[in-house]
């Protein structure tokens, strides 16, 4: 059997088989119905298998080779127009990465299922209702003891587990002096074989690693830890860990590639819920809920029953809120519970990045239908120096079909050799974008996978982009007349037309992409660059930690020693870092008024803060030594604003509402100007800084376990004190590590790694498009010009001037690039009330949004008009018509 | 191992003629047409007939078709294409010059 045949085999053998079989025994029985001997008739007929494969090799090898012949000749055609195509190859080559590229973050992140047992049956636990600003919310966070209940009444329909949001921690192996940072989870220990998880090596959790608070100090590392912190040494089981106070023992390794159940977080270690000191807690959500519904169980019925049980358990809570209206109260309660599908996880990462991906998958289709669109342009232009070859082949007899699979795998060669190099380009990229997403101390690290996946979706691109841009001229090519072709050419506008229409929709899209990019880089611009209210430079922010909770006077030795370091201009202490993403607040009541219901935000800070933060003073004076936590307030404008219609409050006093009806008495002896407290997009919050020494109401010294250390340096580059102070903080005080060492600017700038990630790839889009769409624009006046000639030639010959050759050559053109840039704004307009939330201090509507994408392409249409309007213009007449 | 009987070089052709004076014959029934019309002089090689019809369906001058008969049998009906229409006027042509050659030679040699 011959190699093509074989492969047939693949595509049509068994039915082919069959139906030759039949045919041949049809053959057989009309032979014995006209009364011949069956004998004599089978010898007659011969071997059925022998006929069975000639005639196979008939129907399928013509096929075959047809196919075979048109693919080579095909490849021929590219190289004979070397440049032309490689230009064509090149551009979708980048498209079709960028697509693929785009794909690969997208699936990883939002996509892919989890990879555990029934990932289609797992849910999502979530409340949504009316949050405390009056503004829709929701949330999925939920307290634990909410959670056994709820597990507990849905107990034969779904079984529920709960996971903490992975977070990453200080832990360390063998002696305190090495502190690590893991990505840590407190899952509940039947989530594995709730999962269908196996162990790779010692064992998983099972319900009875989590029955009692605090009782099961044993933990799960990941395989791909256990791989790049252990290299798979099989003796990690049994090593301990020390976190907190807490000494863990490894009891097992987790099967690959099971990280988690957070897309964008790679979990290293799993610890039981039981282990977290907010177990017991009625009033901390800290972890999120995930359900997996049983078979055949209604989910609608699953749903009412969480719901019931969870307003019993708030209810019961509720009536000991205080500072909370009525109203708000009902809206607390009246939250409805939802099962979200979770069937590739829960993350903040996807829901922060679903609407980017998704403007950046746009914005690839875009860039991959503008190179589709040159290569249907480049395609059709060929096929009319083909329309003789085409004619001829009509007419010896080449069927239609035969004619548009020729150009059709003409186009495949095209697009798998783009697809080739695309995909190359893609599986580069891919890292690299993820590398951009990440701040340099907390990365996101996601599984990225070349798998069939990828590879099937870059295949299906492939067969997608053949269809778009080689069906048209296919069609066209199939269906030329050889009569009127052969005497010298159809009527050449008809080609031209679709070129022209292409033209429009390219820049349609051109103009799509360039305004969408302005506004991303403008919202960068305005984001990064705006007023923080304090100075980030030469700042390092080192977060500190002691073994067990140390006074107050203690942390101040270390930040005085610190402060004698060579190089360090200013140290102060806080609870936390500006622009760090967390933070804490309270209600605040004057003059023993209730609360206004706007929330005020804290932060304990020592004195000289002011100073390294390098904010300004309004009036009164920073805190000194002898103040205390509570007692004295800094408070800033938005606070003064807020509370005291905005009057200088230096001198005033307020008090701080706490639960159960207790208050805390400050005075204002500060009055700050305003700076950001956790992220650049929300406004000002009202602020109020509290000494970082704090007493206990006997007047005792607070302890505190962790606290970072803001020092300004004299030095260019901060991050060169790290290792200096890292030693010098322990030599202060024995009792106290340094857990991380981050520069006050990068905590800045990982507050727009989001945009900077869309403004950056967007621009980068932006610049592709308007090359792609230029050479398209280039390649199709190019080819005018030259279908012109003869009539240019007799223009010329007759006095026409180079002014009106060159209006001429450009004005269908042109105005097609003006059709296009019209519907690109109609297409903006439209499109961009989708991606509005992204945007900051910005508006589609902005005059300069339009004008300058509108310019650039302006700029680049006449760029690319200017060859072949040259060649047009030095078109001499004379030489032309002899030549013809 | 060619036949004396066998019909080589002008199966294409007598195929062709056949299904373009009675379209929607089975292998059958062409086989049987072309023996009878010869006056059982020209006999198909049952065999071969089936790789010929495929390959001319291929190469698209006929097509085929499966029906069912009222024996409840399926057959498979073949019937000239526009392509085999020419294909035949070729092959008629062809053969008219080559007997008329053959004949020239077999008179004035």
């Amino acid at each position: 059997m011959s190699l093509w045949s074989r492969i047939g085999n693949v595509f049509r053998g068994e039915r082919l088989n069959r139906e030759i079989d039949e045919e041949l025994e049809a053959h057989l029985l009309e032979a014995l119905a006209e009364g011949r001997d069956p004998a004599e008739a089978r010898r007659a007929f011969g071997s059925i298998m022998r006929h069975r494969e000639e005639s196979r090799d008939a129907r399928l090898v013509t096929w075959l080779e047809s196919l075979r012949s048109d693919a080579v000749f095909g490849l021929r055609q590219l190289r004979k127009t070397k440049v032309t195509s490689l230009a064509a190859i090149l551009s979708l080559a980048l498209a079709i990465g960028a697509c693929t590229s785009a794909f690969r973050l997208i699936d990883a992140i939002l996509l892919r299922p989890l990879p555990v047992a029934n990932p289609d049956k797992l849910y999502d636990l979530t409340r949504e209702g009316i949050g405390p600003e009056g503004k829709p919310q929701t949330f999925d966070g939920w307290a634990y003891p909410d959670f056994q209940l709820m597990r507990a009444a849905v107990k034969d329909q779904a079984e529920l587990f709960a996971v903490s949001y992975a977070e990453p921690v200080d832990l360390t192996y063998k002696s305190d002096e090495e502190i690590e940072k893991a990505y840590l989870q407190y899952v509940s220990g039947w989530m594995f074989p709730t999962l269908g998880l196996r162990p790779a090596l010692g064992r998983v959790f099972t319900e009875n690693d989590d029955l009692k608070p605090g009782g099961h100090p044993y933990a799960v590392l990941s395989s791909d830890y256990w791989t790049h912190r252990f290299g798979q040494d099989p003796k990690v089981i049994g090593r301990t860990f020390r976190m907190g106070n807490e000494l863990y023992e490894i009891a097992g390794v987790v099967e690959a590639p099971f990280t988690g159940t957070e897309p964008g977080t790679m979990v290293d270690i799993f610890v039981p819920t039981m282990m977290n000191p907010a177990v017991t807690r009625k009033d901390s959500t800290w972890h999120r809920t995930l359900a997996m519904v049983k078979p055949g169980a209604a989910m609608e019925a699953i749903r009412q029953k969480l719901e019931a049980t969870s307003r019993a358990f708030e209810e019961e809570r509720a009536k000991g809120f205080m500072g909370m209206s009525k109203k708000e109260i009902d809206n607390f309660l009246n939250q409805k519970v939802l099962l979200e599908p979770a069937s590739n996880g829960v993350s903040d990462m996807q829901s922060e990045t679903r609407r980017p991906l998704a403007v950046l998958g746009a914005l690839v289709v875009l860039v991959l239908l503008i190179a589709s669109a040159n290569v249907a342009n480049l395609l059709t232009a060929q096929a009319s120096a083909r329309a003789r070859e085409m004619a001829v082949r009509v007419s010896i007899g080449g069927g239609r079909w035969r004619l548009i699979q020729l150009v059709l795998v003409q186009s495949a060669w095209l697009a798998l050799l783009a697809a080739a190099i695309g995909g190359l380009f893609a599986w580069w990229s891919g890292p690299f974008v993820v590398s951009m997403i990440n701040p340099p101390d907390n990365p996101a690290r996601l599984i990225l996978p070349s798998d069939w996946r990828v590879l099937g979706f870059g295949l299906l691109l492939a067969l997608a982009v053949t269809l778009l841009f080689g069906l048209a001229p296919a069609l066209r090519a199939s269906s030329v007349h050889p009569v009127s072709a052969l005497k010298g050419g159809e009527d050449p506008h008809s080609k031209r037309r679709l070129m022209h229409a292409l033209i429009a929709v390219q820049v349609a899209f051109c103009f799509l992409v360039l305004f969408v990019a302005g506004l991303f880089v403008t919202t960068f611009e305005r984001l990064s660059h705006q007023s923080v209210g304090f100075s980030a430079d030469r700042v390092l922010v080192v977060d500190t930690v002691a073994k067990t909770p140390q006074p107050v006077e203690f942390w101040e030795q270390v930040a005085e020693h610190v402060g004698s370091v060579q190089g360090v201009e200013a140290v102060a202490l806080a609870d936390s870092p500006l622009l760090g993403g967390s933070g804490w607040n309270n209600f605040i009541s004057v003059n023993g008024a209730p609360p206004n219901g706007v929330l005020s935000y804290m932060r304990a800070v020592s004195p000289g803060w002011l100073e390294a933060m390098k904010i300004q003073l309004i009036d009164g004076r920073d805190f000194r030594p002898g103040d205390a936590h509570p007692g004295a307030a800094l408070v800033n404008e938005t606070f003064a604003k807020t509370y005291f219609d905005g009057a200088d409050p230096v001198g005033k006093a307020f008090d701080l509402s706490l639960d159960e009806g207790a208050s805390l008495h400050y005075e204002i002896v500060g009055y700050v100007r305003d700076v950001r407290y956790r992220n650049l997009r929300e406004p000002i919050l009202p602020q109020l800084y509290v000494p970082f020494h704090s007493v206990d109401g006997k007047g005792a010294s607070g302890k505190r376990g962790a606290g970072v250390l803001l020092v300004r340096t004299s030095l260019a580059n901060p991050r060169s004190l790290a290792s200096v102070l890292r030693q010098e903080v322990p030599r202060a005080r024995p009792e106290f590590r340094v857990s991380r060492v981050r520069t006050q600017l990068e905590i800045n700038q990982s507050l727009t790694v989001r945009e900077r990630l869309l403004a950056t790839l967007a621009f980068f889009f932006a610049i592709v498009a308007l090359l792609l769409a230029g050479v398209g624009l280039y390649g199709v006046l190019h080819y005018s010009v030259l279908q012109r000639r003869r009539e240019i030639g007799i223009r010329m010959a007759v006095g026409a001037q180079a002014g009106i050759i060159a209006r001429l050559v450009t004005k269908e053109v042109f105005s097609m690039v003006l059709l296009g840039a019209a519907a690109g704004v109609a297409l903006g307009m439209l499109s961009v009330r989708y991606v509005e939330t992204l945007f900051y201090q910005v508006r589609a509507t902005d005059l300069e949004m339009l004008a300058l994408p509108s310019l650039a392409i302006l700029v680049g249409a006449l760029l690319a008009a200017l060859r072949p309007v040259t060649q047009a213009v030095r078109i001499d007449p004379a030489s032309m018509l002899r030549a013809e | 191992m060619a036949k004396p009987d066998s019909l080589q070089g002008s199966m294409d052709l007598l195929v062709l003629k056949i299904l373009s004076r009675r379209p929607g014959l089975h292998g059958y029934a062409i086989m049987s047409a072309i023996q009878d019309i010869s006056g059982e002089v020209l006999r198909v090689e049952e065999g071969s007939l089936y790789p010929a019809l495929h390959r001319m369906e291929e190469a698209g001058w006929i097509r085929a078709e499966w029906i069912t008969k009222d024996t409840g049998r399926r057959a498979r009906l073949y019937e000239l294409t526009a392509a085999g229409k020419k294909q035949l006027g070729m092959e008629e042509s062809r053969w008219q010059a080559v007997t008329l050659a053959v004949n020239r030679v077999l008179r004035e040699a």
